[in-house]
């Protein structure tokens, strides 16, 4: 491998493509996780495999860096059938793989984080300058910009990424896999990204890069492959489709599209924010002077960066957080004062942003999923006693009602898929008639199923009377589902926009405080 | 349900395994000194087995399995009361002097006694946890300290002039609790010629009422809930910080039953050298052995003082008894091994179960498109 893989062959693709997939099969115990997957990367390019979350994408990823052995299929490298029985034999073959989620020790220097487990020795004694050289030069040859004696606990995202780039590199990889490389990083860090990634390719490098965020794949794909239900569907290229086309591919089926229909909002408020303030413990307000106002049956949306205050706002609404000064008030009462509790069994409902940590006991059956955050009120329990028989028939109904996909309630939580763990989360929070709900990134990480069915409810608690508060990092989401569209910088409302008229590029401009301000807006 | 009754045997089989395993560290340690481990096995069972062993055995379980409570309750919401020990000492203690100090008919006596002791354990882990809520620091750091605090403390207060009471040549005791404030044994296994603890109704009552607070009520979901998430526990509405102070206080009120059934059942004062000591750290194996669970703990209480007497025998034929320490040691470890893989093996069980349950309904939602 090592003679073919000189760098310099851009332009005109070599013949030999760098991996070759044919007719994986890759069967759990009755599951069949991957089926006839054909895939053919050519060396050079940039190739990405999209599809919904629990398409098999990881699956297969695993499958050609060596964690578990196809049952049918062959995988070929650089024109040579291979057989990988760990991950050991597929770095050995150059190939790569850097994980979603980083494997670094925080308390160590980037250089030591790089040679764990293939240190250069001189004398039995590490060999730090043969390291950072190495290191050095891998960096300047890509472009990655690191600096080996940093420690790894003082760095960013994009950074530690680029650690396990160069990590992935220093082993002599020549392939690499990048499992959701995005799903961690900001726009502007996405972008640094795929210039590190030109940078790759235009060294000989091949990357595959697995996502589901379509834009990007278009923007840096040489080559896309969808994945559905575990099988490839088709391998396009970029110019020949748009986003649409290639999340209706993925989908199998058309589109959900974010619209509320005829307006519902009526002139009752049912949650009043005023003047609410909340300190960060440096004593920065996160939250600043912001006030705002929900109607009954109205869905107000609340656009911005993430980390410009949402979350703060968010959980002093839900009194997980103490505020500095204002108010906040339910239907006609002030509710500054109250616990959590007694908020929510006042009738505020919350999908937290983070399910498995806010919203779920992972290790508990669903039925007490069901009671958590309703675990004083019926049918969970009786007075003083919880109602085991209540809260599992109520659990059963829920079940039914939001099209959780699970075979019984005594099932634990972690055992579902994300998508049908969110559905669970909405069908909790919708029930016991709450008259607001609070809706933090409602939608993130489900399949488009689910996010369809999500939507709905959405749409008939509002035309129920149930006043929303939607906080979403998807545009189209935020523009489609919010009578009213509010957007927040650094803590501040600083504007209000028409979701009829406003684009997503408009809002982005506009979340940034980069935009001139919008047609229609009132600076509050 | 499948599952939990699958999980309970998966337990139970890996408490098993867990035993046996201690059982075969102990042989070849034995093994290797030159001892048959079929004779110290076969010397061990018939002496424990002995009525008057029973008896012991049952005394000493009951201590245990009280201790253990204590730490469980902490446990179950991962929070760790290192501090079990110096609460129930100094709680036997101050309501020792109580008891003896104090003229009050039978049973209204005894009672007052119990509560004195569970008030006393009480605030000394809620010193625990008011250093915790309101500043931030480790429970197992401040409980640990007030550990040897309360060392200090106790013989400070054991001194003559303020509660002590001169018993004997040299030892110094808390003044003799009389009969109006002891509680008789009961005559459990006749052939023994010794009593069980009265007690140990008490401790059986608190085995249950663990089990119902904890699995029945609004306190023992929100207790369970914070143990397994507090953040989400928190966004569910629980003030996380409040049932940090209560635990901690139902956890030293435990603690401080764990001095009564020698106190009141057998030397009837405290006594700064004959009185069990350490028996909070040894709830913590036993928790750990226990799973936690009222029953479980049951087990591991009787398991622990089952090896404690019958290593007695061992000292008589030339082999140190601290050989069982080894295998105490080896159980707890190689269970707590044992329990977390069973837990993975059962999620992972589970989780392709789900997997199996949901294959085919995909496909049958797939039909008209592909």
């Amino acid at each position: 491998m090592a003679a073919a893989d000189q760098p310099a062959v851009t332009g005109p693709v070599d013949a030999v493509p760098a991996v070759e997939l044919h007719g994986i099969t890759k069967r759990f115990p009755g599951v069949v996780a991957n089926h006839d997957i054909d895939i053919v990367v050519q060396r050079g390019h940039v190739h990405a495999i999209v599809g919904e979350n629990g398409a098999g994408k990881s699956t297969l990823m695993k499958t050609l860096y060596g964690m578990h052995k196809p049952d049918e299929g062959t995988i070929v490298v650089n024109g040579k059938q291979v057989t990988f029985s760990s991950p050991s034999d597929a770095i050995a073959a150059g190939i790569g793989m850097v994980h979603q989620h980083f494997m670094l020790a925080d308390n160590l220097t980037v250089l030591e984080n790089i040679v764990l487990g293939s240190e250069p020795t001189r004398g039995g004694v590490l060999d730090v300058r043969a390291a950072r050289e190495k290191i050095n030069d891998i960096s300047t040859a890509y472009g990655l910009d690191i600096d080996p004696n940093e420690l790894v606990e003082t760095l960013g995202v994009g950074d530690r990424q680029r650690v396990e780039i160069c990590k992935v590199l220093y082993r002599g990889a020549r392939i690499l896999i990048l499992d959701e490389p995005t799903a961690v990083l900001v726009p502007q860090e996405v972008d640094e990204l795929f210039a590190n990634l030109r940078e790759l390719k235009s060294e000989g490098l091949t990357v595959l890069f697995i996502s589901h965020k379509l834009d990007e794949v278009l923007s840096v794909a040489d080559e896309i492959t969808v994945i559905r239900r575990g099988t490839t569907v088709r391998t396009v290229h970029p110019g020949e489709v748009t986003a649409h086309q290639l999340a209706e591919l993925m989908v199998g089926s058309e589109l959900p599209v974010p619209e509320l229909r005829e307006s519902t909002v009526t002139d009752i408020p049912e949650l009043t924010v005023e003047h609410l303030t909340v300190r960060s413990e440096d004593g920065r307000a996160v939250v600043d002077d912001v006030s705002f106002v929900i109607h009954k049956g109205e869905i107000v949306g609340l656009a911005g960066v993430e980390g410009n205050g949402q979350a703060e706002l968010v959980e002093a609404i839900m009194g997980l957080r103490p505020t500095e000064s204002g108010r906040v008030q339910l239907g006609d009462r002030d509710i500054s004062r109250w616990q959590t509790r007694e908020r929510r069994e006042g009738g505020i409902a919350y999908i937290p942003e983070d399910r498995h940590r806010q919203g779920l006991l992972l290790e508990a059956p669903l039925w007490e999923n069901r009671m958590l955050g309703h675990q004083t009120q019926r049918p969970n329990v009786r007075g003083f006693w919880i109602d085991g028989a209540g809260a599992k028939k109520d659990t059963r109904r829920l079940i039914a009602e939001f099209d959780v996909r699970t075979p019984g309630i005594d099932v634990e939580a972690a055992s579902l898929s994300g998508g049908n763990q969110q559905k669970f989360i909405v069908g909790r929070e919708m029930s016991g008639s709450p008259t607001v709900l609070i809706a933090s990134h409602p939608t993130r990480g489900v399949d488009v199923g689910a996010q369809a069915a999500i939507w709905e409810h959405l749409r008939d608690a509002r035309a129920a009377g149930l006043a929303v508060l939607l906080i979403s990092a998807d545009l189209d989401e935020l523009i489609g589902m919010s009578d009213t569209l509010r957007v927040i910088l650094r803590g501040r409302l600083v504007e209000q926009v028409d979701p009829s008229s406003v684009t997503p590029k408009q809002l982005g401009a506009a979340m940034t405080g980069a935009g001139a301000p919008l047609e229609g807006s009132a600076a509050s | 349900m499948r599952d939990r009754l699958n999980r309970l045997a998966l337990n139970v089989i890996a408490a098993l395994l867990a035993g046996l395993f201690a059982a075969a560290v102990t042989s070849l340690i034995l093994w290797a000194r030159g001892d048959s481990p079929s004779f110290v096995i076969s010397q061990m069972w018939h002496y424990g087995t002995q009525p008057s062993s029973e008896v012991t055995i049952l005394n000493s379980a009951t201590v245990y399995y009280l201790s253990a409570l204590a730490v469980a309750i902490g446990f179950r919401m991962n929070l760790f009361n290192i501090g079990v020990d110096g609460q129930y000492r100094l709680a036997a203690m101050l309501a020792g002097a109580f008891g003896g100090a104090v003229a009050l008919p039978t049973g209204l006596h005894q009672i007052a006694i119990i509560v004195v002791a569970m008030l006393v354990g009480a605030s000394w882990a809620g010193l625990v946890a008011v250093l915790k809520v309101t500043r931030g620091v480790s429970e197992v750091i401040s409980s640990i300290m007030l550990n040897f605090i309360a060392t200090g403390l106790i013989a400070y207060l054991m001194r003559p002039t303020i509660l002590g009471h001169r018993s004997g040549a040299n030892d110094i005791t808390t003044e003799p609790i009389p009969r109006s404030g002891q509680v008789p044994g009961v005559n459990l296994i006749s052939s023994a010629g010794t009593k069980v603890y009265g007690l140990i109704f008490l401790a059986i009552g608190m085995g249950v009422l663990f089990h119902i607070v904890v699995n029945h009520t609004r306190f023992g979901f929100d207790l369970r809930a914070t143990g397994r998430s507090s953040s989400a526990a928190q966004a569910s509405g629980v003030s996380v910080k409040k049932m940090i102070v209560i635990t901690l206080l139902l956890s030293g009120a435990m603690a401080g039953l764990v001095g009564m059934p020698a106190l009141l059942g057998d030397s009837y004062s405290y006594s700064s050298i004959t009185f069990q000591t350490g028996l909070g750290f040894t709830g913590i194996a036993i928790a750990l052995l226990g799973r936690n669970n009222p029953i479980g703990i049951a087990f591991a209480a009787v398991l622990w003082a089952f090896l404690d007497q019958s290593a007695q025998i061992l000292d008589i034929n030339g082999i140190p008894k601290e050989i069982v320490q080894i295998t105490q040691g080896v159980v707890v470890l190689s269970v707590v091994i044992a329990y977390e893989l069973v837990r993975r093996a059962a999620l992972a069980r589970q989780q392709r179960r789900v997997g199996r349950a949901l294959a085919t309904v995909p496909a049958e939602m797939e039909g008209a498109p592909a």
